[in-house]
């Protein structure tokens, strides 16, 4: 891919291309875009609950269209093609593979995300990333809903299809001298993640479909003007997403083993320790999806199970922040533009996950539950830790995308205003959560405290709006007129590398 | 593990494990007591619809967006829907359960101090999810 600005090709080369470098490529500027998308969503939100009362949206109608768009957005057409991204980039190279296992799926799973992403944004549906029943049902306007559901149908196919691509290429195409154990971690990371993808997503895919048939009312699954249970429809959807949880922020984390060491100057204190965490986490990772549903009337033992389901899952995620401060520990680092960023991440995944066994604890759960506090806790995990580690590795593979250096002054300055801001925002927004603000509402009474703490929550969102038009200039700029990169170490911090860009690729 | 010892990661997840376990017990032990509503409360049916609660006490009188009751006796809200799932939530006195169509929750507190409290839906519910508000009116029949 470096030479692909000096050496320029046609773009229906690069977008009916099956190598692996091509497709990723695609992958993550469809991803980039996305998040971009949302992002402006996510300001327009937070524009709007600045003060109580209309301000920039006019009905609340529009609103929970929003904040809807913005968390499919956001997950679906953001966090996981971003990861296919790297993925693609990276995975053949550490097996030691000319490509992806399945070539053409793998431009097929891509090309799925265009037309999903088409259905969701258009149809602009407003029954919450969570699509509950019977609202969705009985209540959620056409054909937006049914836009959503078909849109995410072909999503979940999409990421299937990836993952067994993932699986596969790593599993059967690896390098025959290589053993499973000398995978690296960030290959070890998508072997985790695909195999939750395919255990998890199948659930979903049922229930959507039940979904869309008790809409066109001849079914009635979870309608209980038809005999149905929406209890039933959390089940299923909850079995699906809390292990999609996982499935992403174990990238995340893969791609902060690939920079910690790298920055640090060090090996990784335990990489046994690491597969370790992966491989328990993507399996305690399916004891614990009713957790989000203690206050639909769960029995005393149901909680309690999925309490103890939820805190077993702590340690592994504790492994993982012992494995990046232990290879810290000691270590030449070397605080460029990745690092900062995969530090931060990891601060914040620690925070993420403090307040998470907050949410376990049954009782406390009566107080957070539905609330700001959740909106902030899993913000500091999409925001914090997922975007924090993704954003970081775009910076990290730019110079072996592009051949060129990012600006690394622009590159700090955005890490450094998009971490107060998040600090800003999220941290808030769990104390808001305490004062009893409820989620998803377009207009709140005028609660002093309410709205001194959404002012903050509103300023700290701008801030990382800015930061992001600084990511936006530095990436545009640096891709065409950025100082070429030294690619054998364009970090200079030594060591070996894998570079994407010595993929063969038959089209160069 | 690389050659080198391990026990400094051991020790951390001994920590970790130790204090989830806590956690864990604590919040079990918080539950259990919560968890039964006690013999002597009065039942309230609490119903939820797009978007306002009405209230109905036992012996009949019935209210809509204002629910009074008092100071010292102890109140299990069996909570109904009649269209989509809402959630019924007095956030200072930690009350908070869904209404679901086709079930009936319960929950139960009982008010320690007069005074006015907000009743809130918590489940996204529609179009004016955000303006599904009450008001909890908490007397003191001595004074």
């Amino acid at each position: 891919m470096v030479l692909e600005l000096q050496k320029p090709r046609p773009i229906w080369q690069i977008m009916f291309s099956t190598h692996h470098t091509d497709v990723g490529l695609l992958y993550l500027i469809t991803s980039l875009g996305f998040l971009f998308l949302g992002g402006a969503l996510a300001l327009a939100i937070r524009a709007e609950l600045f003060l109580p009362g209309a301000q920039i949206i006019g009905d609340a109608m529009t609103f929970n269209r929003i904040f809807t768009v913005h968390g499919t957005t956001l997950i679906f057409l953001f966090i996981i093609p971003f990861a296919s991204a790297v993925g693609n980039y990276y995975v053949p190279i550490m097996v030691r593979y000319k490509d992806m296992a399945y070539p053409k799926l793998n431009a097929i799973a891509f090309w799925m995300i265009p037309p999903g992403g088409a259905l969701i944004w258009l149809g602009f549906a407003d029954f919450t990333w969570y699509a509950t029943p019977p609202y969705s049902i009985i209540s959620a306007p056409g054909p937006a809903a049914d836009m959503w559901i078909f849109g995410l149908k072909i999503l979940g196919i999409s990421s299937v299809l990836g993952a067994i691509n993932f699986i596969v290429t790593i599993l059967k195409c690896k390098h025959p001298d290589m053993s499973i154990g000398q995978v690296p971690l960030l290959a070890w990371s998508f072997l985790s993640s695909s195999l939750i993808i395919l255990v998890a997503i199948p659930t979903f895919a049922a229930a959507l479909l039940m979904l869309l048939t008790d809409r066109l009312g001849v079914s009635g699954f979870f309608n209980p003007a038809m005999g149905g249970d929406p209890i039933a429809y959390a089940h299923l959807f909850w079995f699906t997403f809390h292990p999609e949880v996982y499935v992403l922020v174990i990238p995340a984390i893969g791609m902060m083993y690939e920079i910690i060491p790298r920055f640090s100057r060090k090996p990784i204190y335990s990489y046994n320790s690491g597969v370790f965490a992966f491989v328990l986490l993507s399996i305690v990772g399916f004891s614990s999806w009713a957790h989000h549903m203690y206050a639909t009337g769960m029995s005393f033992t149901e909680k309690t199970v999925f309490m103890v389901g939820t805190l077993a899952a702590v340690p592994a995620s504790a492994m993982h922040v012992f494995n990046f401060v232990a290879t810290m520990w000691n270590g030449r680092i070397k605080f460029l533009t990745p690092m900062m960023w995969s530090v931060g991440g990891i601060a914040l995944f620690f925070s993420a996950g403090a307040g998470g066994v907050a949410n376990a604890a049954m009782p406390l759960d009566f107080t957070t539950h539905d609330t700001y506090w959740v909106v902030g806790h899993f913000h500091l995990f999409v925001m914090g830790t997922i975007a924090f580690g993704s954003i970081g590795f775009l910076y990290y593979m730019f110079p072996y995308v592009t051949g060129r250096m990012y600006n690394e002054t622009m590159g700090k300055i955005h890490f450094i205003m998009s971490f107060v801001g998040t600090v800003l925002v999220f941290f808030t927004q769990h104390v808001l959560g305490l004062y009893g603000m409820p989620r998803r509402i377009f207009d709140y009474p005028p609660i002093p405290e309410w709205i001194a703490m959404n002012q903050i929550a509103t300023v700290g969102a701008m801030i990382i709006g800015v930061s992001m038009a600084i990511f936006l200039a530095n990436m545009i700029y640096s891709s065409a007129r950025g100082k070429p990169a030294n690619t054998e170490d364009p970090f200079g911090v030594g060591g070996k590398y894998y570079y994407p860009f010595e993929a063969k690729n038959p089209s160069h | 593990m690389g050659g080198h010892s391990n026990w400094p990661e051991w020790i951390y997840i001994g920590v970790v494990v130790a204090l989830m376990v806590w956690v864990g017990a604590e919040a079990w032990e918080a539950e259990r007591l919560v968890e039964h509503s006690p013999e002597d409360a009065e039942t309230i049916i609490v119903t939820g619809q797009q978007w306002f609660w009405t209230f109905e006490h036992e012996d009949g009188t019935k209210e809509t967006g204002e629910l009074h009751v008092e100071v010292g006796k102890a109140y299990k809200f069996e909570i109904h829907s009649k269209d989509v799932n809402h959630s019924f939530n007095i956030h200072d006195y930690v009350v908070l359960m869904d209404a679901i169509p086709g079930r009936v929750n319960t929950v139960w507190f009982a008010p320690t101090d007069a005074g006015e409290h907000d009743i809130q839906c918590r489940e996204y519910c529609g179009l004016i999810h955000y303006n599904m508000r009450g008001k909890l009116i908490v007397e003191d029949p001595s004074s």
